[in-house]
């Protein structure tokens, strides 16, 4: 092994590229939408307290660019209202990484201007030195109800039921780069 | 059989006019989709100008009472069925009893651009049909995000959106055959 497994330490960013913020929500009680806010920034810092996540994902580089219309309706008050938020945040409460690769992280997440504390769980990578930096990674998801945040639009459906469902699967995918002390 | 085709949008990339070549392609063997595009012809329904009737109105009475069933394909504009394919219903509605729609095995596909694939406008036309006294196939075909659901070949490129699209003409053609059963 050319690569040297050492736990989490110290002070890490976020790289962008290899990173993601992705949404999941069902319609028309089948089909699942998935898109992502791919400019996401956050940094990962473990201190003598334990680590903190902390982030934020544009809602402007949301991947829903065309139809015009319907990402005008995403960015406007009925969903994200962008224009007064234009910024979904993170700050973890607690940071567990277990030995066997699991990750919990409780946190506040915020939308549009509702805060509310929410359990991600996952999997999380040693640092590994890659390309001559260190790296690793977490990948965390969780399932919140978007009307909580006011992301309340929905419609009924000719033959029953909602065209939107409430429930949406955030998956987030960080690849952490150590910054040096 | 012929399965007459119209799509609720005038507009030359339209994808509901892709949908309906997608569902030519669909059908069985013996049954042939023939599109009828002139609603833009159509003058807007007013009973001032109902006699004579216009040529236009007169030939869309005449491919619906000529086909054996009828294929719509509708866009979805403002949660709601185009004015353009109203229309043609409101003027096909004339004289209500004798209408050509009456019996007549209808069933309705819609594409948007939008996620939800003219389900509303669908359901409208359908109400609108079965009031008019055609056979409704009560059946949908919402194919939403409709500029990325066509493949290459024209036709749809998810498997379930192809499937749904297979057993809805089929349902159609069903209907058809069991009206030539029953009167035969």
């Amino acid at each position: 092994m050319a690569t040297a497994l050492q736990p989490l330490s110290g002070s890490y960013a976020v790289d962008a590229v290899h990173s993601s913020f992705g949404f999941a929500v069902k319609y028309m009680g089948v089909t699942t939408f998935k898109g992502t806010l791919d400019d996401v920034s956050a940094t990962f810092a473990v201190g003598a307290d334990g680590a903190v996540l902390e982030g934020a994902a544009q809602v402007e580089s949301i991947s829903i660019r065309t139809p015009e219309q319907f990402r005008q309706h995403v960015l406007a008050d009925d969903f994200f209202a962008a224009d007064r938020f234009p910024q979904v945040t993170f700050r973890s409460e607690s940071v567990e990484l277990a030995d066997d690769g699991s990750a919990t992280v409780v946190g506040q997440l915020t939308i549009r201007d509702v805060t509310k504390t929410v359990t991600a769980t996952g999997s999380w990578s040693p640092e590994a030195e890659l390309f001559g930096t260190r790296k690793a990674a977490l990948a965390l998801s969780t399932e919140i109800d978007r009307t909580d945040f006011g992301l309340v639009w929905n419609a009924d459906l000719p033959t029953g039921g909602k065209a939107l469902a409430d429930d949406v699967t955030l998956t987030i995918e960080l690849t952490l780069l150590a910054q040096e002390a | 059989m012929r399965v007459l085709g119209i799509a609720g949008s005038l507009r030359r990339g339209s994808r509901n006019r892709a949908l309906l070549r997608a569902a030519a392609a669909a059908l069985p063997p013996g049954v042939e989709l023939e599109p009828w595009e002139r609603l833009s012809a159509l003058p807007h329904f007013d009973e001032d100008v109902e006699a004579p009737v216009p040529a236009a109105v007169q030939e869309l009475r005449d491919a619906v009472a000529a086909a054996d069933a009828v294929l719509i394909a509708t866009p979805e504009y403002n949660t709601g069925v185009p004015g353009v394919l109203k229309n043609a219903l409101d003027w096909l509605s004339r004289p209500f009893d004798g209408n050509p729609l009456r019996g007549k095995p209808v069933a309705v596909v819609g594409a948007s651009s939008g996620l939800f694939g003219a389900v509303w406008a669908q359901a409208e036309v359908r109400r609108v049909a079965a009031h008019l006294g055609a056979e409704v196939v009560e059946r949908e075909l919402p194919v939403g995000l409709a500029d990325d659901a066509f493949d290459g070949d024209g036709a749809l490129a998810d498997a379930g959106h192809a499937e749904a699209l297979a057993a809805l003409v089929g349902e159609l053609v069903g209907r058809v055959r069991e009206r030539v059963a029953e009167t035969a």
